[in-house]
């Protein structure tokens, strides 16, 4: 019996005997005692993440003291990777995780949002739930599937047939060219961050398919009703209205993107220095963690990975109280 | 609610298999971690020693360094390395070392054209190859070393381990070993600074996949992937003055003229002065306590190891491995008497 029907019987019982009053009352209190410990129980399950988040963070941070005691607050700026002689810095790794995942954002942006659009507003209704599910099935893909299919096929696509064509078109440009400089070899920056744009894509677009569902169809009809065109309707009616939604998929997107390992150590090549092409190989944050820390020998090198992972737990955590913030904002001015 | 139904009379099924089978395994399961390179045969040598014996061993192929933190912990039973720890290290740890299986790195590029053996290289050019101080495949000094081959004017792209591993430590050290210039620049070790025309994949297949799709890449993998990617490899000048190719038979030949009844067992098996052998030979070693706080597992280890030597050669050599040769398994096994 719920306890709603039970205190709807106790107070039916008011009036009667004391004796029976005693009992019911006992039995409330049984009842509060168990949304008591219903109560804690729960709390104690929410503390469990904030406890486990804050272990993560202190344990990286321990381990990455001898590290960030030896280099100092520059290891998150020096330019070098160096293990045989243990001269380490962040920089090659912060800016191949950035790198790759602003091309990522720029190629995934657009596209979901293209998907999302189509699925919402043009879609005919007996493909829209097919399609639904294919981007959904398309973000349960193992990233280690994304990496393999990016070196074994991907890639020598992309070096024969996209990036000769990138140079002739771009190369001559001034600064533009020289982000396509640089041997065709298929794997570098520029592969990571197309295979990656291609793993936020289901995340991005589903999240913003579930945010244009929720604008009222009220809203959209008198649009079209004073005579928009769907673009406007899009552009001035949906948009506004979902952008707090919309900022949240590009974040979570973005997150994922920052954090994703197997997928990019396959295709970014690996290479601990920064270039101006993105035809070069590079590196990640999360690629050396997931290349070095098999065989890194203790002391400065293993500490050293340490503070990378502790670089990129600061990355995302900026990250998201970035979009934090820019939701907050968006929501103020639309007065919500 | 059918499922669950299907669970729950599973259960006892179970425990039922387990109850049979219990008694043997519990009598000898042991554990080991350590280098991935032996993890292959370890493993094929686990199944066939389980097969005959009943007797369970798991490996667990992490890194080298994660099986001698592993020992060291006590969490195994016997650790594995690729790269051999130091005598002083040994003896302060208590631990005994034993090689169980020897490979090699190849040399293998991508020149259209060229074949297995086609490309003659010394150590000297190749440690200038890999450190980038040759930037193309016309080079003079390359091609001094090949009269007559047509070489062409294609950049040359280095490719490597992009993990920590054992066949970088063989090979740099090898690198190391003829060219200062190069131990300077690169390094020698698990991980090391390779130059800029360099392109890391992850993994023996990953640096295959790399030298297969880049034409002028040159890299380096162990010979039982090589062998299955079907590569190029390069002939290297050994010691002896002679130019070979990687094959288990040069291979075992550099272990030939090895002198392995040094302290710890791990004499450096780089460049051999064998007339045939293939001078980036290695062998992989597992570490044991001398004396441990469960003799019963102590000895199931020398039990597992004393029966793969003597039965395990030939699964090794199918794998692609090269098998220790006879007069050292004789010292290994007399090696294994000091574990207790």
């Amino acid at each position: 019996m719920d306890p709603a029907t039970m205190v709807g019987q106790v107070s039916s019982m008011v009036g009667k005997s004391m004796e029976q009053t005693d009992v019911h009352s006992a039995r409330v209190k049984v009842f509060q005692w168990q949304d008591g410990v219903f109560h804690k129980v729960t709390l104690l399950f929410a503390l469990l993440v904030l406890a486990g988040l804050f272990g993560i963070l202190v344990s990286l941070a321990i381990e990455a003291i001898p590290a960030l005691r030896e280099f100092g607050p520059s290891f998150v700026w020096t330019n070098v990777w160096n293990v045989p002689e243990e001269k380490f810095g962040a920089v090659i790794a912060i800016y191949g995780t950035v790198v790759t995942s602003l091309i990522a954002l720029f190629i995934a942006v657009p596209v979901s949002f293209g998907i999302a659009l189509f699925l919402t507003e043009t879609c005919p209704a007996w493909l829209r739930r097919p399609l639904g599910t294919a981007i959904e099935l398309l973000a349960g893909v193992p990233s280690i599937i994304y990496g393999i299919w990016g070196l074994f096929i991907f890639a020598p696509l992309f070096s024969e047939h996209v990036q000769p064509y990138l140079q002739g078109a771009f190369g001559s440009i001034p600064v533009v060219g020289g982000w396509f400089s640089g041997p065709p070899i298929g794997i570098g920056i520029l592969a990571a961050g197309i295979v990656l744009a291609l793993m936020v894509i289901p995340f991005i677009a589903s999240v913003m398919r579930d945010v244009f569902e929720t604008v009222p169809s009220v809203l959209k009809e008198s649009a079209y009703g004073v005579g928009c065109t769907t673009w406007e309707v899009v552009w001035n009616v949906v948009l506004p209205y979902t952008r707090v939604g919309v900022v949240g998929g590009v974040m979570l997107g973005l997150g994922r993107a920052l954090g994703e390992t197997m997928a990019v150590t396959f295709v970014i090549g690996n290479a601990n220095r920064i270039t101006g092409s993105l035809f070069a190989p590079g590196n990640s944050i999360a690629s050396v963690l997931a290349n070095e820390f098999g065989e890194a020998s203790p002391g400065l090198h293993v500490s050293s990975l340490f503070a990378l992972g502790l670089v990129l737990f600061v990355i995302t955590f900026i990250v998201l109280s970035l979009s934090r913030w820019l939701i907050r904002r968006g929501t103020v001015k639309q007065g919500h | 609610m059918k499922k669950l139904m299907k669970k729950w009379t599973a259960i006892p099924l179970a425990a039922a298999v387990l109850a049979m089978t219990a008694p043997v395994a519990m009598a000898a399961n042991i554990t080991g971690a350590g280098a991935t390179f032996p993890f292959a045969v370890y493993t094929k040598w686990a199944e066939a020693y389980n097969a005959k014996t009943g007797n369970q061993v798991n490996y667990q192929g992490i890194g080298s360094s994660g099986g001698i933190k592993q020992i060291k912990a006590k969490t195994v039973d016997f650790g594995g390395t690729d790269a051999p720890l130091k005598v002083g290290d040994l003896k302060e740890a208590g631990l005994v070392q034993l090689p169980t299986v020897m490979g090699g790195a190849t040399i293998v590029v991508n020149l259209p054209g060229f074949k297995s053996g086609d490309l003659k290289l010394d150590g000297a050019t190749a440690a200038s190859v890999f450190s980038g101080a040759i930037k193309k495949w016309n080079d003079p000094a390359i091609a001094s070393l090949n009269p007559g081959a047509k070489l062409p004017d294609t950049a040359i792209t280095v490719a490597h381990r992009s993990d920590g591993s054992g066949t970088t430590f063989a090979v740099t050290n090898y690198l190391a070993k003829q060219s200062e210039a190069f131990k300077s620049s690169v390094g020698a070790g698990t991980t090391v600074n390779w130059p800029a025309n360099a392109v890391g994949g992850k993994g023996n297949p990953g640096v295959a996949a790399n030298v297969t799709k880049i034409v002028g890449a040159v890299g380096y993998v162990d010979i039982a992937d090589a062998m299955k990617n079907n590569m190029t490899f390069v002939a290297l000048k050994n010691k002896a003055g002679k130019f070979v190719l990687p094959t288990q038979q040069t291979i075992a030949d550099a272990a030939a003229g090895a002198d392995f009844k040094v302290e710890g067992m791990a004499p450096d098996l780089l460049d051999q002065t064998h007339e045939n052998a293939w001078p980036i030979t290695s062998a992989t070693y597992v570490l044991v306590y001398e004396k441990g706080s469960d003799a019963a597992k102590q000895q199931s280890v020398v039990d597992f190891f004393t029966w793969s030597l003597s039965n395990g050669q030939k699964m090794a050599e199918e794998l692609g491995f090269v098998a220790l040769p006879a007069s050292v398994v004789k010292m290994v096994e007399a090696e294994m008497k000091k574990i207790k």
